[in-house]
């Protein structure tokens, strides 16, 4: 190219090789802020009403399985409508463990959002976390929902659906509630623990107390700290509350 | 590279700005609906949010 050269007559008209390279390379910084635009807001929200209508679906299913069985089909011990405060040896129906990526619990934390939902499935992997139809995974060997123990979930802070983008958002007390098909339990925050990210002690029956014998019926959850970066990790513990059959009054309109 | 395809399209100017908004928003389709998906496969974000792995 002599580019330099043909400078005294119409510049206009001239493509220089400096000035193609320069805009390829706008270009390519153009694409990658929109890859991580994609990424973080475009896909993520498309991710967001995805799992949460999934999560809808699945919990509107269960509530109708169960009503109209009156008890007979889904073994629980808990009885009709009422509901089960939970003591030490409150009976309250825990499943089994199923296999992996099997959609077990549907999530709901009105502090996350009035419609906030999330189907849990087995397994921590990305083809849970990432999936259209889920968000939130169960940690496998954990207790189960209403188990003794430490039923623990993980899920992304952001991208993805952006599941647990609002979890410094809990406040004490703040329910958190769990539908499985059984019916809904009822888990209330109690507090946060920073971790590094190899910290697996916080999955234990009683978080961080490797050795101690399990009482308690404890709800874990685990993300990415601080939002946006992975160089820690925000635990979340929750204590059961009670079971109830019906969807408890905060969520009915959510549910079904 | 750009000034050229901007003299390279036909009509007044609102003509061509009307044209290159609409190949804008065909390739901004394209790369949201194919290519940045099929790029997330590759470099998608390590961490899963949990604790162990």
């Amino acid at each position: 190219m002599d580019a330099d050269s043909a400078t005294t007559r119409t510049p206009r008209r001239r493509v220089s090789l400096l000035g193609v390279l320069g805009e390829l390379l706008l270009t390519a910084g153009v694409l990658v802020l929109l890859f991580i635009a994609w990424q973080n807001v475009f896909n993520s929200w498309v991710l967001n009403g995805q799992q949460n209508g999934a999560a809808a679906q699945l919990g509107k299913q269960w509530l109708e399985q169960s009503a109209p069985s009156s008890g007979s089909g889904s073994g629980s011990g808990a009885a009709g409508d009422s509901t089960t405060s939970v003591g030490p040896n409150a009976d309250v129906p825990v499943e089994s463990e199923p296999a992996n990526l099997t959609a077990m619990a549907v999530m709901y934390v009105p502090r996350f959002g009035t419609d906030w939902k999330r189907t849990v499935r087995e397994g921590t992997g990305l083809d849970v976390l990432n999936s259209s139809s889920a968000g939130v995974g169960h940690y496998a060997k954990t207790a189960m929902p209403g188990g003794v123990g430490n039923f623990a979930v993980a899920a992304h802070d952001t991208g993805y659906g952006s599941t647990f983008l609002h979890m410094q958002n809990l406040r004490l007390g703040d329910k958190i509630y769990v539908q499985t098909k059984d019916g809904f339990y009822t888990y209330a925050f109690r507090n946060y623990e920073y971790v590094q990210p190899t910290d697996v002690a916080v999955l234990d029956p009683v978080p961080k107390q490797q050795s101690a014998q399990a009482s308690d019926r404890i709800l874990t959850m685990t993300t990415c700290n601080p939002p946006y970066h992975t160089v820690e990790r925000l635990i979340s513990y929750a204590v059961l509350e009670s079971f109830s059959k019906s969807a408890p009054a905060a969520i009915a309109s959510e549910v079904g | 590279m750009y000034a050229a395809l901007w003299r390279a399209l036909p009509g007044p100017w609102w003509v061509r700005l009307l044209i290159l908004l609409a190949l804008l928003a065909v390739v901004l389709f394209v790369l949201f609906e194919w290519v940045f998906p099929w790029i997330d496969g590759y470099v998608g974000e390590g961490s899963q949010g949990t604790v162990g792995t």
